[in-house]
């Protein structure tokens, strides 16, 4: 008798990635779940003000087109699909996707998670003493608290496991961490229990390494980045669990891309903190115990995951208005290209001083030279054959943000030679909606799942 | 001897609020040790000085022959507050592997290292 394996394939790792991904993912390969991350820090509160414009959305739109691409494997061939795509209106989203079956004949049994939303008794758990202060700086929520957009608590497995188990073929959740879409299904199929630490955490550490879609298969990979093959064609992770918690990252055959140790060791580190202590609402998950091999071409076995029961706490993910931003740039050639930068901002900067205008930040950087790396990319010298220069500011005043983007197309005509690069036009001024982390009691966040 | 740290690690490196990451792999697994003694907290501050405003943590995972490190107050404040070019911190990873490493030629040598 075979293993048995639970195939838990990633088709999207954030809103925006590719949308041929999640229909190769269900046609190039036999796959049980669909996994689709749609949720980055600030896309909560964009959502948010989607549907302060129109209440009927509020969700990732498209997720829409995904499901309409994957439709067959799911009522056909029994795959399933749970995505974070209901943002800040999982009910919204679920509506709009039945609709896209019903016009195609075909029902679909669509499991939405909720609860995760804490915006609409926000000021009453405030009220209750909870601070939500601010995970990095411990500033309570009260200096911001007018200018929240949106706040959601993480949720985790328990309500994703729960539609799963009530026969839901599309799950859709707002706030879920990422890892979670990934565990519950392993989770729900063999029946792990909320205290198997170690196998919740083997979970979370798949999901880890799956969410990014094929930023562990080969896509942004610095080790030998030249010979990975196709990346045009890019093959999006697969996790094969196992019973004990151990699993395969893989990718369908025939695709581009890489999975080995070495594109998957950089996916693990990513975003990482203190690799003791991965938090998740679930476990917590210790990255030092997780053992990696290379088990075939492009096939990595991970095993040996260590998890420990969490916290009392989940993160809150709240956004917040927090003032205007502009960035300009002009790009100057060859002989003194960056003499020739530096003069201009020189120029800039005393035009802003004589308007009188205030920001709370003025950024210079010269692209070419030091934008990335600083004083550690070393001297270029006279000899660059172009520089940009790109200046940034920050301001609670909307209108000095408008009058410095007045400022820059000036300095083409008033301003050193040789400059270029100014055909896009003025600066756009943009509203900042700030992303503000912090915890609550697990006691009051009540998720609910609702059948449609 | 010198060896540039870009030939015997890859890296990665992301973000959390203000705070960047950097991820540290050896590209074998019998360098590790040498990169582990080598990037030390300090170092890494050093490395970085003037370009973060806060402090350096470090921890090892040998388990995948890596070192992360968190660099506080690296990203401008962090997120969409931040007008950096790179204000998600995605090439600090980069900018650390252009460290360069003293050492011993025997080491050097016996370890198979990557010259020039």
């Amino acid at each position: 008798m075979t293993e048995r394996v639970v195939r838990v394939a990633s088709g999207q790792g954030f809103w925006g990635d590719s949308l041929d991904a999640p229909r190769q993912q269900v046609e190039n390969g036999p796959v049980d779940y669909l996994m689709l991350d749609y949720l980055a820090e600030v896309t909560m509160s964009i959502l948010q003000k989607q549907k302060e414009r129109d209440p009927a959305m509020g969700y990732a739109r498209d997720f829409v087109g995904a499901m309409d691409s994957v439709l067959d494997a799911v009522t056909d061939r029994g795959v399933r699909v749970i995505a974070n795509a209901g943002g800040v209106n999982p009910p919204a989203c679920a509506t709009a996707i039945a609709a896209v079956a019903k016009k195609r004949g075909k029902s679909l049994r669509i499991g939405v998670v909720t609860g995760d939303d804490l915006l609409p008794q926000l000021g009453q758990l405030v009220e209750q003493g909870h601070a939500l202060a601010h995970m990095e700086t411990g500033e309570p929520l009260e200096t911001v608290r007018d200018r929240v957009l949106s706040a959601n608590a993480y949720i985790g497995s328990e309500p994703i496991v729960e539609a799963l188990a009530r026969g839901a073929q599309i799950v859709i959740t707002g706030r879920s961490t990422d890892t979670a879409l990934t565990m519950a299904p392993i989770r729900f199929e063999y029946g792990w229990a909320d205290t198997d630490y170690d196998r919740l955490a083997a979970g979370i550490v798949a999901g880890h390494i799956i969410e990014c879609g094929a930023q562990c298969s080969g896509g942004n990979c610095l080790y030998d980045w030249r010979n990975i093959p196709d990346l045009g064609n890019v093959g999006y992770p697969i996790a094969e669990a196992y019973a004990d918690g151990s699993f395969v990252i893989t990718k369908h055959p025939g695709t581009g891309g890489r999975v080995s140790v070495h594109t998957v060791s950089e996916q693990l580190v990513y975003e990482m903190g203190d690799p003791h202590a991965y938090i998740t609402p679930d476990v917590i998950a210790d990255f030092t115990s997780i053992q990696i091999e290379d088990v075939g071409p492009d096939r990595v076995r991970v095993y040996g995951i260590k998890g420990f029961a969490p916290t009392d706490k989940l993160k809150v993910s709240i956004a917040y208005r927090a003032g205007f931003k502009a960035v300009g740039t002009l790009v100057y050639s060859w002989p003194d290209a960056f003499e020739k930068a530096q003069f201009a901002d020189r120029i800039l900067r005393e035009r802003l001083e004589r308007l009188g205008l205030r920001f709370d930040e003025i950024l210079t950087e010269f692209v070419g030279v030091s934008a990335t790396h600083g004083r550690l990319a070393g001297d270029w010298g006279a000899n660059a054959p172009e520089v940009q220069l790109r200046v940034g500011v920050r301001s609670d005043d909307r209108a000095a943000v408008e009058r410095f983007t007045r400022e820059i197309a000036p300095l083409v005509l008033n301003g050193p030679p040789s400059v270029t690069g100014f055909a896009g036009g003025r600066p756009k001024v943009e509203e900042i909606v700030a992303y503000w982390p912090a915890l609550i009691d697990k006691s009051v966040v009540q998720t609910h799942v609702e059948m449609v | 001897m010198k060896v540039r740290l870009l030939d015997i690690a890859h890296a990665r490196s992301g973000d959390k609020g203000d705070t960047a990451n950097v991820g540290v792999i050896a590209i074998r697994p019998e360098w590790f040790p040498l990169i582990s003694r080598e990037l030390t907290r300090d170092r890494v501050t050093q490395h970085f000085a003037g370009m973060i405003t806060g402090d350096v943590d470090r921890f090892e995972l040998p388990n995948l022959n890596a070192l992360n490190f968190l660099l506080h107050g690296a990203l401008g404040g962090g997120g969409t507050l931040s007008l950096k070019t790179d204000a998600q911190g995605k090439v600090y990873s980069t900018a650390l592997l252009r460290m360069i490493l003293d050492v011993p030629d025997n080491e050097a040598r016996s370890l198979g290292l990557p010259t020039g």
